[in-house]
């Protein structure tokens, strides 16, 4: 297997020698069809966990026929652990707009929303005023496209992109079933493409900087480099851009504080890797996929209190319409609490274990179907923590 | 355009279906069972209970059959060990959650989760008890008690409200843990916009949704000794409580149902068809009056169209959502209130009997007819007219509980007096009915000679269309009606309030214009009723409707002019249609309410 | 007190009256007054011929969209686990006692509502809370009474 030794990179927050505007000038100049080809060649995939590659999903959505298509910015980051995209669009919001133009441009769509969580409000107004500069410069290329901002109020099931749609349409933020996809049927219906953040500033760079360039980086089935949230036990904890391939055991010499006992990748809708799999596991899509959460635990910090959150959490958040979802979550974290208080033998373990795995292939959505990642990592690495 | 065939395998066997069908109607064309809990054939696809998983090759995660489309090559296990295993799974948690205290629970032995548990042998108890005291039991409501211990949040009923009847007034609330099926701020279903429709209660799998009972003091009632019972029977009562009973549903058991009920000891058994009958001479009568005040007169306080007014979930549909088109609603009471209130006045007197010695019950195809019943202006005897409601399903319960073997009993009678009935009484039961009554009199009466339909049957009216209309033109008209000479009597017909809803906003935004306007508020009429027996769906649904049509063309009589009990409680007692008695006993009116 | 009626007419010259306008609404109400009454959610239902369950269905998913009475400082403390890791216990604590209030409660006054909030996304500086819509990260329980004494002045 491939496998890179951490670097740092410098794409997403570069703004020397990049305008914004410029990007988009130029690729509005060139054929829809060649920055799909680009954007495939690129091998660039989502950045916000589920890792589709975005080249197809934009083909996808210019393939469909209809006069109304949508470019949404998922900006509804809420995966405990993740904080990276309030900061680039705190800081570099331009390049996500230019993004959203050269995807609007490229599949035929005249409106853009970023989804902005609630617990972000305070970007608002810095956002709006860059954004009317922004949608000006696109008037004045000729580029028939807008962006809007839409605001969440505090939802994480929100960021799953159907439950985004429904929450954009003033419904309960309750995931839909799939098939359709948003690219043949997303927002009010219309083929949508909905990209990360992350993602839509990489898409921006790819076309400044050239597919070969970003494709350089990381590996054959993770190209490219990720901006990683970092925080836990960490005397470094804050963003970086790394590229993708490392392993987790190369980052925790990076990151660790030289007592790291397990690494949360991915978030609480993650895995946890203990530090005897730290030099096996690759970060990337080969390995353990992240949208960017990493979450250092030492040796002071009880996994049972960690899982213990995470299922509160999910249990909190969960939208509740599916079974094994609305159930599983409160039997998951009731049956630790049960197990931790002698009330159910320690054998319990197993059927809840069970029942995560059946919550990851019958739930209804992302989230219920991830719960499991950090109750089966966590349980099986752990299960003393667990139990005593 | 015909559409694509798509070829797929399930349980290794091969099928070819149209593009767009659901692997669970694939499956079912080759007969395999898919157990459901959220689906339901009524409402749109929710696939929210995950009962319904089934493995497909090539996917690690389960799909939901109900809501996912074949497609070409798909290869479909729908009873695989990774799906047994998943379904059970979640048939226990749905138990966890579920107030499984089944010997007590009104939908024992007719409960969906009840069968899977029993179907899967769900043994121990798994998981831990979710059930905890924190539940509410709303039951303030005369009609539907709603009790969430049992609910196990399978949205069938918010859709029923939502999209059958645009009612709305349940909604699911909050999220996470806290989640749950709820009114506006959770407050009684008495207390909002609720029609007491009882469609919810129809489509529920389990018991959160059940009506209220009211089967022992119905029972008292019969054991008293002090009491005379009265009991009247609804039109679509007759060709569904076989279902109750063990026979398929579209059965006509008129006869063996008042035998039934001579059986379980009430004192008279009558017919609500007779004041259906009546209802037409009253709201003909009405009709015939607006459209002299408007065409005649031109009184510009006239109110054109007139709706009718035979359905409670209607009638408080619109105090709640069309208030303003109040004083379009027929003054006449339903059929079950002008019964009520002439069973302790004219019965009463001809029967030698007081008011307070009679005991008024009524079996419907509904649960809004409870509520009906408990409204004040719904006392002109001077008494509650109506005491006690029950459902088809509740009548159902005192066959059994009564122990009578149903299926040998002889057909039997009505008695007398109110025990007379039409056709056109028979067919109020059916969306459209009202409606055609109300022409075959109406029309007889201007022009002295029958609807010019083939055998009196007005198809154009009836169906299962949620909006139609009709048009009847009125030609050689008698002398007294001449000013309705060459008028083109413009109907429509609703049901299902949903489309009630839609047709009132036509009215509204002027776009349509109507003479007269049936609406019943439940999908097929009240042969679709929230009393009656459950299972619900299409198929059911027409199966009573033709029940209810060949019981009308099996009748003698078959207008409501001719009922003879009819034209005798005019010279006896009403005096003339719409007159002064008839006023002040079957007439009423309606008052606006809130908006939530 | 605020104008719901005129919050609302604003909002729907904006935003139109489809369904799709219902969460710039409530969240216009929100913004003004920290909560929505149950004459909002009636009022707003109305204006955009929904149910008013379904206005209060829909409000009551959103964490901040609250249908219960709030004080004019709504304080959010981060309770996910890198917050918890870092002494969001001890913040709370330390508020409570302050504010003679527990978590989920507003005193008295109308002024304070303290409740906790899953992660807010500042993970790398926990613990952290949201005064209303301003975030103040890196806090201290000291540092987060000091903020609550910074708004009672206000």
């Amino acid at each position: 297997m491939e496998i890179k030794t951490m670097k740092r990179v410098d794409i997403i927050f570069a703004m020397e020698g990049v305008d914004p505007v410029k990007v988009v000038e130029n690729a509005i100049k060139r054929d829809q069809d060649d920055i799909i080809l680009d954007m495939i060649d690129s091998g660039l995939k989502g950045r916000g966990g589920a890792g589709f590659p975005t080249g197809l999903k934009w083909k996808f959505t210019r393939n469909e026929d209809s006069l109304e298509k949508y470019v949404i910015c998922n900006a509804d980051e809420g995966e405990p652990g993740t904080f990276k995209d309030r900061e680039i669009l705190d800081r570099v919001s331009e390049k996500v707009f230019a993004g959203m133009a050269i995807c609007g441009y490229t599949i035929g769509a005249r409106e853009g929303f970023i989804y902005l969580r609630g617990e972000y409000n305070f970007l608002l107004k810095k956002l709006n005023q860059k954004l009317s500069v922004f949608n000006a410069a696109m008037k004045k290329l000729g580029l028939d496209f807008v962006i809007e901002i839409c605001s969440g109020s505090g939802a994480y099931i929100c960021g799953e992109e159907s439950a985004l749609f429904e929450s954009m349409e003033g419904k309960r933020g309750e995931p839909r079933n799939k098939p359709p996809y948003p690219t043949v049927s997303g927002y009010l219906g219309k083929p949508t493409v909905i990209n990360n953040v992350e993602t839509l500033v990489y898409a921006c760079m790819i076309n400044r900087l050239g597919a070969e360039e970003f494709k350089a980086l990381g590996t054959k089935d993770s190209r490219g480099s990720k901006v990683f949230s970092i925080s836990g036990d960490t005397p470094n904890a804050g963003i970086y851009e790394l590229e993708l391939g490392m392993t987790v055991d190369s980052f925790v010499q990076e990151f660790g504080d030289g007592d790291t006992k397990a690494v949360q990748v991915g978030g609480a809708a993650g895995g946890c890797v203990p530090r005897k799999q730290f030099t096996d596991t690759v970060i990337g899509y080969e390995g353990i996929p992240t949208g960017g959460s990493m979450m250092l635990f030492n040796s002071t910090r009880s996994m049972y209190n960690v899982l213990h959150d995470y299922l509160e959490f999910f249990t909190e958040e969960s939208c509740e319409q599916c079974t094994p979802c609305r159930v599983g979550c409160q039997q998951l974290l009731m049956g630790i609490e049960m197990i931790k208080r002698g009330e159910r033998t320690p054998a319990y373990l197993e059927d809840l274990k069970k029942l995560a795995k059946t919550m990851k292939i019958s739930a209804k959505c992302g989230l219920g179907q991830s719960v499991a990642n950090p109750f089966v990592s966590i349980v099986n690495n752990f299960k003393e923590e667990i139990i005593y | 355009m015909s559409k694509y065939t798509v070829n797929l395998k399930i349980n290794e066997i091969p099928i070819s279906v149209e593009e767009g069908t659901t692997i669970l109607k694939a499956a079912k064309e080759l007969d395999f069972r898919v157990p459901t809990l959220c689906y339901h054939e009524d409402l749109c696809v929710a696939g929210n209970c995950r009962v319904c998983v089934v493995e497909q090759t090539g996917s690690k995660a389960l799909v939901a059959a109900c809501a996912v489309p074949v497609s070409e090559g798909m290869e479909i296990h729908t009873n695989s060990a990774k799906v047994r295993s998943a379904r059970k799974h979640i048939i226990e948690l749905l138990l966890s959650e579920h107030n499984s205290d089944c010997t007590k629970c009104y939908k024992n032995g007719n409960c969906e989760l009840q069968s899977l548990a029993h179907e899967y042998r769900v043994g121990d108890h798994v998981f831990a008890d979710l059930v905890t005291g924190k539940h509410t039991i709303d039951n303030y409501s005369p009609s539907i008690i709603k009790d969430d211990s049992k609910c196990i949040r399978c949205q069938r009923c918010v859709r029923t409200c939502t999209e059958l009847q645009s009612v709305s007034a349940l909604a699911v609330a909050y999220k996470g843990d806290k989640q749950k099926i709820s009114t506006f701020l959770d407050h009684p279903l008495v207390e909002v916009v609720c029609t007491n429709c009882g469609q919810c209660i129809n489509r529920c799998p389990v018991g959160a949704l059940i009506e209220k009972t009211y089967l022992e003091q119905v029972w008292d009632a019969i054991n008293d000794p002090t009491k005379h019972t009265v009991v009247q029977t609804a039109p679509a009562v007759r060709v569904a409580i076989g279902e109750e009973l063990g026979y398929d549903p579209g059965n006509r058991l008129t006869g063996k149902m008042v035998g039934a009920l001579k059986r379980l000891g009430f004192d008279s058994v009558l017919d609500t068809d007779f004041t259906a009958d009546l209802t037409i001479m009253e709201e003909g009568t009405e009709l015939l009056s607006r459209l002299k005040r408007a065409l005649v007169d031109k009184d510009p306080d006239v109110r054109i169209p007139m709706t009718t007014s035979c359905s409670p979930g209607w009638i408080k549909f619109i105090e709640h959502t069309f208030p303003e088109y109040l004083p379009n609603v027929s003054t006449c009471k339903s059929p079950q209130q002008m019964f009520g209130a002439l069973a302790k006045t004219y019965y009463a007197r001809k029967k030698g009997l007081k008011a307070q010695d009679i005991v008024s019950i009524s079996i419907m195809p509904c649960t809004a007819k409870k509520y009906e019943a408990d409204r004040p202006e719904m006392r002109s005897s001077g008494y509650k007219d109506v005491d006690y409601v029950l459902t088809t399903r509740e009548l159902g319960d005192m066959i059994k509980q009564a122990g009578i073997n149903f299926k040998n009993l002889p057909e039997t009678n009505y008695d007398s007096i109110m025990g007379d009935s039409t056709g056109a009484g028979v067919i109020f039961g059916a969306t459209g009915g009202v409606m055609e009554a109300a022409l075959r009199t109406a029309y007889e009466i201007v022009t002295g000679r029958e609807v010019p339909f083939d055998n009196i049957n007005i198809l154009p009216v009836r169906g299962m269309e949620g909006i139609r209309e009709a048009k009847v033109k009125l030609e050689g008209c008698l002398a007294e009606w001449s000013f309705l000479e060459g008028v083109e009597v413009s109907c429509a017909i609703a049901h299902g309030l949903a489309n009630a809803r839609r047709l009132m906003n036509a009215v509204k935004s002027g776009k349509v214009n109507y003479h007269f306007i049936e609406v019943m508020a439940c999908p097929g009429g009240c042969l679709g009723g929230g009393g009656q027996p459950i299972p619900t769906s299409k198929e059911i649904r027409d199966k009573r409707a033709s029940a209810i049509y060949q019981e009308d063309e099996n009748m003698q009589i078959r207008k409501s002019h001719e009922n003879p009990e009819v034209k005798q409680i005019y010279e006896e007692f009403l005096g003339a249609p719409n007159g002064h008695k008839s006023h002040d006993l079957l007439h009423t009116h309606y008052t606006a309410r809130n908006k939530y | 007190m605020a104008d719901v009626q005129k919050i609302i007419g604003d909002a729907v010259k904006v935003h139109g009256t489809e369904r799709k306008a219902l969460m710039p609404i409530l969240q216009a109400i929100v913004q003004e007054k920290n909560y929505l009454s149950d004459e909002d959610m009636i009022s707003v239902a109305n204006v955009l011929d929904l149910s008013s369950a379904e206005v209060f269905g829909t409000a009551s998913f959103y964490t901040f969209l609250d249908t219960e009475e709030r004080g004019e400082y709504v304080v959010r403390v981060c309770k996910t686990i890198s917050c918890h890791m870092a002494g969001k216990d001890e913040v709370i604590n330390a508020l409570e006692k302050n504010l003679k209030i527990k978590a989920g409660e507003t005193t008295v006054d109308k002024k304070f509502t303290l409740l906790t909030a899953n992660c807010l996304g500042w993970c790398h500086k926990g613990p952290v809370m949201l005064v209303n819509d301003e975030v103040y990260p890196e806090l201290t329980p000291q540092k987060a009474v000091e903020i609550i004494q910074e708004h009672k002045n206000r």
